[in-house]
C-alpha cells in the first residue's frame, strides 16, 4: 500500500534586499527552482519558476495589481494564488513566504513523498 | 463598511447591462444591487425579437441573462413588478404590489414605448389594443403575434422604419401576405435618404412585401373581428391582423410623475445625473443628453460603462460627451450600413454615390474637410467595417474616395466570417479558431477587448483583428459592447494619450508608480506599466525618474529573450557596415561564450543568440560595439545599399547618408520599433519604400523621404513625405517626422497605422509647412533626445542592482 506523507519546512533564502522593488528573482531551494517577487508595497511572493505554458522564467516577468505575466507570451496568472487568468494553463504552484523581523525572506515548502519508495 | 443600495428600473437592455457593467468591476461588493423589470422574464436581446418572429430563433436563444443569473449574482430581480414613483425626500422607489425599496442610489433605464397614432376602431372597450392589433415593443407581443398569424392571411403593419420592416419580415417568413403602410414618400426616412429608400423598396417588393407610401391609417375595420384598415384617402385594405410599428417615445412616466425635469426624455448632465437629482441617474432611450434621445444599443453601452465606473468609482471622473452614431443592420435579410448625417449640409459638403440598381447596392458619402460626415451603404457588407471604423475615429480619408467604398483586397478583410468553418484558424499566432471565439462571444466577452482577452486571438503580431472584429459582429448579433478602454493609452488609467501626458506634466508625474498612485487610488496594472514608462521617458526625458520593474526583461538586461530563457547579442553596425577586426571579434565571442547560433539578421548585422543573462556584461565588453537596440521598442536599424562609392549605378551616397542616420537616431526610444533603410538609387536594393522611414536617392541630387511603410505583419508601401536636396535636410525634415510619431502616437502603434491614421497630406502640412507652429520644438526636442543618448550596454560594468545579471538561480542549500 503507498500512502503520502507531507512534511512542511521552512528554508531561510536571506535577505528581501537582494529582489529589487516590483521586480521578481529565481531562487533554488534545494532541488526545488522557485521564482520570488517582491511588491513595491513590501509584500513577497513565490511560484513555481517557469510558466506551465513554454518554460518561460517567471521571475523575469512583470508584475503589479496582483497580476504575474510571463516575460515570453504575457501569459498571465494570480500572483498570489497561481490561477491563470485568461488562459487554459494549469494554476502555478505557490509557496507561501513571508519577511521575518530580520528582513529574510522564509518560505514553506511541502515536501511530498511516498512512503515505501524514498 | 457598509454597502450601499443600487436599484435600477428597467431591466432591458441598458438597464441589465448597467448591472452587468457595476458587477464587472467588483461593485458586487459595494452595493446591494435591485433591479425592477416591468417584464416577468430575465434580461433579453430585444433586437433578436423579430428573429423569433421569423422563426430564426428560438425564444430561449434570446436570453442574455436569464433569472438564475440574477440569482447568483445576488441581484434582486422584481421580475413582473412595476415600478409606480420614486419619493425622492425619503429615496425610496414604490412599485405595484406595494413594494417599497429604498436606495442610496438610483438608475432610471425604463427604455421607451410605441408610439400609437390616433386611429378609429384601434381601442376596445378596456382601452387597450383591440383583437389581432398589436404592438411589436415586447416578447410577450411577439408571442402573441406569432399565435395569430395560423389564423389570417393577409397583415398590414403600420410604419416603415426599422421595425416596421423587421416585423413584416417575420409576418413573410411565416406565409402571410405583407402591407406595410407608411406616412412619408420613402422607407427608413430617419436612416435613408429617398435614392436609397427607394433601391431599397424595388428590393423589398421582389421578396413580395408590397407597400403603400405616402398614407395615413384612419381607421380599424370590422365589428367583432378585424377586416381592415382605410386611409385617409378613402381606400381601404383587407387584412386578419394589424401590427403598430409607428416609431417609440421615451417611457419617462416614472420620472415625470417623481418630479424629475423631463423634455422628451429625462434630462441628464455629463455625469449621467438627472438634472435636479444627483443619487439620480438615468440611461438608454428614456434619457435625454445635450438634446439627443438615443434608440441605438452601442450609445446605450457606452452610457452604462461609463456610468458604471463613476458609481464603482472605478473612474469616479467618467464623463459621457455624446455618442457618434452608426450602426450596422440587416433589413429583411439586406446589410445596410449607416453614419452620421445622410444629407449635405451645404455646398462645402463633397457627396460621393455609386449606384448599382440591378443588385440593390447603393454607397453614399458625406466628406466634410477630409473626413466622413455621414454614410450610406446599402446592399453591401464588405465595405462597411472598414468605413464605420473611419467613421466612429475621425480618420482622416484617403484622397481616392473610392478606396472607402469598396472593400479591399478579398483576403485582407473582406473574407464572409459567416460562411467560415468553426474549425478555421483566425489567429495564426496563437491558434485560435473562429469556434473559440465565437465561444467566448456567447459566453459574454462583447467587446473586442473582451474577446482577445478571454480567448488570447490577436495578442500576437495583431493582423487578424479586423477578421475577430467581423467574427465578433456576426456572433454577437448587434450586441457588440464598445469598449471605453480602448481609447485609453493604458488599460490600468482611464484616459487617452494627449490627457494622461497632460496629466503628469501637470502633476509633475516623473515615476511610474507615482502615476498608479496619483491617477489610479494607488492600484497597480501590470498590463499598463511599460506603456508608461515609454511615455514618461518622452515627456520628461532626463528627469524621468526610471523604475527597472516598469520595464520588460530586454530592457532591464538590454537584450532580447528566447524561446530558452537566454538571450541574443547584436552589436551596433552603423549603416550595416562592418570590419574584418569587427568580424575576428565577434568569431572570438561566439566560440568562447558558445553561442547557439550565430545568424545574419534582416537589418543587416550579426545576431549572437543562446546567451545567458550573467555573460550579457562579459559578451558586451569583449565585443567592444555599442548596443544595436534589437530587444527594445526604439529606433533599429538602417539598411543601406553600397552606394556611389562602389555601385555603378548609384546616384547617391547611400552608405555615408545611413551611417549618419543611425549615429544620429542610435538608442532613440519610440512608441514601437522602427526600421529605416537608405538607397542610393530607384532600384532600392535597400527596400526603403517598405521601411518606417526610408530614403531614396533619385536623379538631380534629390533624395525621396518616405514614411509609413512595413513589410511584416502588415505589408504597405511607405507614402512620400517629401523630396529634398540634400542629405542635411533629409536628416532635419526625418528628424521632425520622427518627434512627431513619439508625440503623438499610441503606445505600440507602427508608423503604417500612425501615418495612416494622421493623413500623409496632414502631415507634410505640420512637418514640411510647419502649418501647425510646433517645428522648431519638434527639432529643439529631437535634438534633446540625440544629446541623451547613453549606450546601455555600458551597464555591463556598472550595474543598476548587484544582481541586474544573474540568471543562475541563488542556490539556498536544504
Amino acid at each position: 500500500m503507498m500512502k503520502t506523507e507531507t512534511s512542511a519546512q521552512t528554508y531561510d533564502l536571506g535577505p528581501v534586499e537582494q529582489v529589487p522593488p516590483g521586480e521578481g528573482r529565481r531562487i533554488s531551494v534545494g532541488h526545488i527552482p522557485v521564482a520570488v517577487f517582491r511588491t513595491r508595497s513590501g509584500e513577497v511572493y513565490a511560484t513555481q519558476a517557469l510558466c506551465p505554458h513554454r518554460a518561460g522564467p517567471l521571475a523575469d516577468g512583470i508584475i503589479g495589481g496582483g497580476e504575474l505575466h510571463c516575460p515570453l507570451h504575457a501569459y498571465k496568472f494570480d500572483l498570489e494564488t497561481g490561477t491563470p487568468i485568461g488562459n487554459e494553463c494549469k494554476a502555478l504552484r505557490t509557496y507561501p513566504i513571508e519577511v521575518s523581523e530580520r528582513g529574510e525572506m522564509i518560505i514553506t515548502i511541502e515536501k511530498r513523498a511516498r512512503g515505501g519508495h524514498r | 463598511m457598509e454597502k450601499q443600495k443600487l436599484v435600477v428600473i428597467g431591466n432591458g437592455m441598458a438597464g441589465a447591462r448597467l448591472v452587468e457593467e457595476v458587477l464587472n468591476r467588483g461593485g458586487g461588493e459595494q452595493f446591494d444591487i435591485s433591479v425592477f423589470g416591468e417584464e416577468p422574464h430575465g434580461n433579453y436581446n430585444r433586437i433578436l425579437l423579430s428573429g423569433v418572429l421569423s422563426g430564426t430563433h428560438d425564444q430561449d436563444d434570446i436570453y442574455i441573462n436569464p433569472l438564475e443569473w440574477y440569482e447568483r449574482n445576488n441581484v434582486k430581480l422584481y421580475a413582473g413588478i412595476r415600478a409606480i414613483g420614486i419619493d425622492r425626500r425619503g429615496k425610496t422607489v414604490y412599485a405595484a404590489g406595494g413594494h417599497l425599496v429604498p436606495y442610496d442610489k438610483l438608475v432610471i433605464a425604463t427604455g421607451s414605448v410605441p408610439f400609437i397614432p390616433p386611429i378609429d376602431g384601434l381601442h376596445d372597450n378596456d382601452g387597450a389594443l383591440r383583437d389581432g392589433v398589436y404592438a411589436f415593443r415586447t416578447l410577450d407581443d411577439c408571442t402573441n403575434m406569432i399565435g395569430r398569424t395560423d389564423d389570417v392571411k393577409d397583415a398590414v403593419v403600420i410604419g416603415g422604419g426599422l421595425l416596421g420592416l423587421e416585423a413584416a419580415r417575420g409576418l413573410l417568413t411565416r406565409g402571410l401576405n405583407v402591407h406595410v403602410v407608411h406616412l412619408a414618400a420613402y422607407l427608413m426616412e430617419t436612416q435613408l435618404d429617398s435614392q436609397s429608400g427607394d433601391l431599397l423598396r424595388e428590393t423589398l417588393e421582389q421578396m413580395g412585401v408590397t407597400f403603400h407610401l405616402e398614407k395615413l391609417t384612419t381607421e380599424i375595420l370590422g365589428e367583432d373581428k378585424l377586416a381592415g384598415v382605410r386611409f385617409k384617402d378613402g381606400s381601404e385594405i383587407e387584412c386578419g391582423m394589424v401590427v403598430i410599428s409607428a416609431g417609440i417615445r421615451p417611457n419617462v412616466d416614472v420620472a415625470k410623475i417623481s418630479g424629475l425635469n423631463v423634455r422628451r426624455g429625462i434630462l441628464v448632465n455629463d455625469d449621467l445625473s438627472c438634472r435636479n437629482d444627483s443619487d439620480i441617474f438615468a440611461i438608454g432611450e428614456c434619457a435625454e443628453h445635450r438634446d439627443v434621445t438615443y434608440g441605438l444599443v452601442a450609445p446605450l453601452w457606452e452610457q452604462a460603462s461609463i456610468l458604471a465606473d463613476r458609481l464603482t468609482e472605478r473612474n469616479p471622473g467618467a464623463r459621457y460627451f455624446g455618442s457618434r452614431v452608426s450602426t450596422k443592420l440587416k433589413v429583411m435579410g439586406v446589410e445596410l450600413a449607416v453614419a452620421g448625417v445622410k444629407e449635405p449640409r451645404d455646398e462645402q459638403d463633397e457627396v460621393v454615390t455609386y449606384v448599382e440598381p440591378g443588385r440593390g447596392i447603393y454607397k453614399k458619402l458625406i466628406v466634410r474637410d477630409g473626413h466622413i460626415a455621414g454614410a450610406i451603404l446599402l446592399g453591401d457588407g464588405m465595405s462597411a467595417p472598414r468605413l464605420l471604423q473611419a467613421f466612429d475615429r475621425d480618420e482622416a480619408l484617403p484622397e481616392i474616395r473610392a478606396e472607402m467604398l469598396f472593400p479591399l483586397s478579398p483576403e485582407s478583410v473582406g473574407t464572409d466570417v459567416e460562411s467560415l468553418p468553426d474549425t478555421t484558424q483566425v489567429c495564426n499566432c496563437n491558434g485560435v479558431t473562429k469556434g473559440q471565439i465565437v465561444e467566448a462571444v456567447n459566453g459574454g466577452h462583447r467587446s473586442f477587448k473582451a474577446v482577445c482577452d478571454a480567448t488570447r486571438a490577436g495578442t500576437g503580431c495583431g493582423s487578424c483583428k479586423p477578421q475577430i472584429q467581423a467574427i465578433l459582429e456576426f456572433a454577437a448579433d448587434g450586441l457588440v459592447a464598445e469598449d471605453p478602454s480602448a481609447n485609453y493609452y493604458v488599460p490600468g488609467i482611464p484616459m487617452s494619450k494627449p490627457e494622461l501626458a497632460e496629466a503628469v506634466r501637470s502633476l509633475e508625474l516623473k515615476s511610474v508608480s507615482s502615476v498608479f498612485k496619483t491617477l489610479a487610488h494607488g492600484r497597480e496594472d501590470a498590463g499598463s506599466k511599460v506603456g508608461l514608462a515609454s511615455l514618461l521617458k518622452t515627456v520628461w526625458g532626463s528627469e524621468y525618474e526610471d523604475e527597472r520593474d516598469a520595464r520588460f526583461i530586454n530592457d532591464r538586461v538590454h537584450a532580447n529573450i528566447q524561446r530558452d530563457g537566454t538571450f541574443s547579442v547584436v552589436p551596433r553596425m552603423y549603416g550595416g557596415i562592418t570590419t574584418p577586426n569587427e568580424l575576428r571579434r565577434i568569431a572570438d565571442v561566439a566560440e568562447k561564450y558558445q553561442a547557439g547560433m550565430v545568424k545574419i539578421t534582416g537589418g543587416q548585422r550579426i545576431d549572437i543568440l543562446g546567451i545567458p543573462k550573467e555573460h550579457l556584461p562579459d559578451v558586451w565588453r569583449e565585443l567592444d560595439m555599442p548596443s544595436g537596440h534589437a530587444y527594445t521598442k526604439a529606433f533599429r536599424t538602417c539598411k543601406t545599399c553600397v552606394g556611389t562609392d562602389f555601385c555603378r549605378f548609384g546616384l547617391g551616397d547611400s552608405t555615408t547618408l545611413g551611417i549618419d542616420i543611425e549615429k544620429r537616431f542610435q538608442g532613440m526610444e519610440m512608441p514601437h520599433k522602427v526600421k529605416m533603410a537608405v538607397s542610393g538609387c530607384p532600384r532600392n536594393c535597400a527596400e526603403a519604400t517598405v521601411k518606417d522611414v526610408g530614403v531614396v536617392a533619385v536623379e538631380g541630387g534629390k533624395w525621396e523621404i518616405y514614411v509609413g511603410g512595413a513589410a511584416g505583419a502588415n505589408v504597405r508601401k511607405g507614402d512620400v513625405l517629401c523630396v529634398v536636396d540634400s542629405p542635411k535636410d533629409v536628416i532635419k525634415y526625418m528628424g521632425r517626422f520622427i518627434q512627431y510619431y513619439r508625440e503623438n502616437a499610441r503606445y505600440l502603434e507602427r508608423t503604417y497605422g500612425f501615418v495612416e491614421r494622421i493623413g500623409v497630406e496632414r502631415l507634410r502640412e505640420i512637418i514640411m509647412d510647419d502649418s501647425d507652429g510646433v517645428a522648431d520644438g519638434l527639432e529643439t526636442d529631437i535634438q534633446a533626445s540625440v544629446e541623451a543618448y547613453f549606450d546601455p550596454w555600458k551597464e555591463g560594468a556598472k550595474p543598476v542592482h548587484a544582481n541586474q545579471f544573474v540568471s543562475a538561480p541563488v542556490e539556498v542549500r536544504v
